[in-house]
């Protein structure tokens, strides 16, 4: 199923399909947020954003609004 | 001897943040390190040298750490602009990138733009004592094969691994110079049309200096897209940097396939636990407040002993030396000017090193990106980011580091309004302040049978200071018409029991820097202030003496109470006093007297300067009592016109809180006025916060009195 990186459940894993480079810091895509690879979600923050997320063996914490450009696709029973 | 035969090899340590790249330095250099400090006080470019083979010298840069080569910080900048002037004196004969095993694959990123500068590069595999745990593997010979280099296998927790760098780096004539993949393969076109137009410049500088806004010396951005086909937006150089970074990672990716193996069952670590709690909505934020109250509690409460020692020690000192000496004005300007000045810094140095050593704890233990992860939702409210957490906690030691720690914040707006707000939070100048302000008006005893009321009254002072940076961000937030995109990238990385020689040497040079750039302001304020204390213009100052005792009333004084009148008619009419009086209209609705006066205006260079200059207006002023301390010294003075204590509640209270909001501090508008770049935002700082404490204070005093 075809959604964004903000709609991630706490421990489910999806594949980077596309993302929005104006939106994305160059930094963020230097870390490996790049289409292709695997991302998973592993904290959310106590009031629902940011979010902490584990892409490409890094280990980094985004806001919500950085989420929405990231499109993805979930891996299924990844949860 | 011939003139190229190098003695001393520079050498340039790269690397990511967090990968362990500052204890490879400290490894490298022992204790033989300088740190450049900005005019203030503070670290940008820390140099050491370090001993290698066969008798030769190396010099050691620890260069900030950065993510890559596209620069996004001032600190990134550092990195770019010395890796791109080869006349740069400090440019590097050897750069050694430092890499953490555990980051491999983004931690290469750096490394192969790195390597696109064709410098001799050593590639450093640090943390490899965990690789075992972690069930990584490394070919290295398949490695060095692929990425053009030589690597060191270090660990600098067990300190292993350091002599392979130092032979790498001796013989760094031997090591390759040549990329280890193509980048301007994203667009051939445009690179083949860059390289013949510019033939004897390296491409991948050439394609540097057409993204960044950095300066490289003789080689302009102008000057390339005079020609200009080489022009592009903004937006096309970004999908271009975009395919650069695939590219790049195409080819580490493929590199660690075979050069890297990992056994996933055992990379299950601890981090995911510690998260859960740490990170936890309730737990989380307990924990933060917990360690908060513990960072406190030192300050106050464990510096005060050798701080009290200190105090006191100093008073002896100054008492022995005007008496053992001869007298004269030699001595008095020893015992009244200098010594006092100096306790005045001495002092500060437990409560400073107690606070960067819970920052740096904090940071080095990797804890600080968990907060930063917890508080973003809750600062974004006042126009802050997450990441202005750390600088508010680090504001709490001194204002300066903090607003440069300001800079990892991506967005522009946050990144201001935390600069502006920052100075609000108490750091260690405004302490000793507090400390005997509060000592002298809030008397010591317990409420509720646990708090110490004296305690208590300080832990309100930090509250008010955060309260005020809070409160003002707010009001920026709303003020400030600011257009700039919402970035906020934050690594969380792995948890890491701090090193004791790294926190143990990050506080000694913190408290040292510290020290000697605040020390010097106050040494020669104290001596300026001696010396305008003890002369004046006219007869009423060299005739003191005279004209006080031909006064009618003081015929039938005792000789002790005589000289008291004395000296107390001649520091009226020294410059000081001139000065001090002439200031007096626009202070005394707030309860201050001139004396206060000259302390205050005086303390505009820096806040601590406060405590030595009462200190030094007091000693001139007394004739008698040398053993009384400066705490003394200040309950003992009488208003001569009401006979009342100078320093009762009311008074104490608006000077409490004319310090907690005053801009005080010469070195922090300097710093605001370096990194915004800009005098419009340091005198915004300048005049908000000390037109607000002067009607704070102003409030207080009336309402108190």
């Amino acid at each position: 199923m075809k959604t964004t990186l903000a709609a991630l459940k706490k421990g489910q894993k999806a594949i980077i399909t596309d993302l929005n480079i104006d939106a994305v810091p160059l930094k963020l895509l230097e870390m490996g947020c790049l289409p292709g690879n695997t991302v998973e979600l592993l904290q959310v923050a106590p009031m629902g954003d940011p979010i902490y997320i584990n892409v490409n063996e890094s280990h980094v914490a985004i806001r919500l609004e950085t989420a929405r450009e990231i499109d993805v696709e979930f891996i299924p029973n990844s949860l | 001897m011939a003139a190229h035969n190098i003695l001393n090899i520079k050498i340039a340590l790269i690397g990511n943040p967090n990968t362990g790249k500052t204890s490879v330095f400290n490894h490298l250099t022992g204790l033989n390190q300088q740190v450049g400090n900005y005019p203030g006080i503070t670290v940008e470019r820390k140099t050491g040298s370090c001993k290698l083979p066969n008798g030769t010298k190396g010099t050691v840069m620890d260069l900030p750490g950065t993510y890559s080569l596209n620069a996004s910080s001032m600190d990134e900048n550092v990195v770019i602009e010395l890796l791109l002037n080869k006349n740069d004196k400090d440019y590097p004969d050897v750069a050694v990138v430092v890499t953490d095993v555990e980051n491999l694959k983004r931690n290469l990123l750096l490394f192969t733009q790195i390597k696109d500068l064709e410098l001799p590069t050593i590639l450093v595999i640090n943390m490899s004592d965990r690789m075992e745990k972690k069930g990584i593997a490394l070919d290295i010979p398949y490695l060095e094969k692929l990425l053009k280099t030589r690597i060191a296998l270090v660990s600098s927790r067990k300190g292993t691994g350091i002599d392979t760098i130092k032979e790498l780096i001796v013989n760094y004539g031997a090591l390759p110079t040549e990329p280890c993949l193509n980048a301007s393969g994203i667009d051939n076109e445009y690179f083949n049309g860059l390289r013949n137009a510019f033939p004897n410049q390296l491409l991948y500088k050439l394609w540097l200096v057409i993204t960044q806004d950095v300066n490289f010396g003789q080689l302009e951005r102008k000057e390339i897209e005079r020609n200009s086909s080489f022009a592009k937006s903004k937006a096309e150089l970004k999908r271009m940097q975009q395919k650069e970074t695939i590219k790049r990672y195409q080819f580490i990716n493929d590199v660690l396939k075979t050069g890297q193996t990992i056994d996933n069952a055992k990379a299950n670590d601890i981090r995911a636990k510690l998260d859960r709690v740490l990170t936890h909505k309730v737990f989380g934020y307990v924990i933060f407040l917990g360690i908060l109250m513990l960072i406190f509690q030192s300050i106050f409460s464990w510096s005060s002993i050798p701080m009290d020692f200190i105090d006191e020690s100093f008073a002896a000192l100054a008492s022995y030396t005007d008496t053992h000496l001869p007298p004269g004005k030699l001595t008095d300007l020893i015992s009244q000017g200098i010594i006092p000045g100096i306790g005045g810094v001495v002092i500060f140095i437990p409560q400073i090193a107690f606070l960067f050593l819970f920052i740096s704890i904090l940071e080095e233990s990797g804890y600080m990106s968990r907060v930063v992860f917890l508080m973003d939702k809750i600062m974004k409210r006042f126009g802050l980011s997450g990441k202005s957490v750390v600088p508010l906690i680090s504001g709490t030691a001194c204002a300066i580091p903090a607003i440069m720690s300001a800079r990892n914040i991506e967005n522009w707006r946050e990144r201001l309004i935390t600069i502006l707000v920052t100075p609000f939070t108490t750091c260690s100048a405004r302490l000793p302040v507090y400390t005997i302000l509060i000592s002298l008006i809030i008397p010591e005893k317990m409420v509720l049978g646990i708090f110490n009321l004296q305690g208590l009254t300080l832990m309100l002072l930090y509250l008010l200071g955060f309260g005020g940076a809070l409160l003002s961000a707010w009001i920026l937030n709303k003020i400030l018409k600011l257009k700039h995109k919402s970035f906020f990238v934050a690594e969380m990385p792995n948890y890491k029991l701090p090193l004791f020689k790294n926190v143990g040497l990050n506080v000694l040079e913190k408290t040292k820097a510290f020290v000697a750039g605040a020390g010097k302001i106050i040494l020669a304020l104290s001596v300026i202030i001696w010396f305008l204390g003890s002369h004046g213009p006219g007869e009423a100052f060299s005739n003191a003496t005279k004209i006080v005792s031909h006064q009618p009333e003081n015929k039938t004084l005792p000789e002790n109470e005589l000289n008291d009148k004395i000296t107390a008619y001649q520091l009226e009419n020294s410059y000081i006093g001139i000065m001090g009086k002439s200031i007096e209209p626009v202070i005394r609705p707030l309860g201050y007297d001139w004396k206060i006066g000259v302390a205050i205006v005086s303390s505009f260079a820096a806040r601590e300067v406060f405590v030595g200059t009462l200190a030094t207006i007091y000693n001139i002023g007394s004739s008698g009592e040398d053993e009384a301390t400066i705490k003394q010294r200040m309950d003992n003075e009488v208003d001569p016109i009401t006979g009342k204590k100078i320093f009762n509640f009311a008074t104490g209270a608006s000077l409490l809180l004319f310090y907690a909001f005053a801009m005080q501090c010469i070195s922090t508008l300097a710093i605001t006025k370096k990194e915004t770049n800009s005098w419009k935002w340091p005198m915004i700082q300048l005049i908000g916060m000390s037109g607000f404490a002067y009607v704070v204070s102003l409030i207080t005093y009336q309402f108190l009195k």
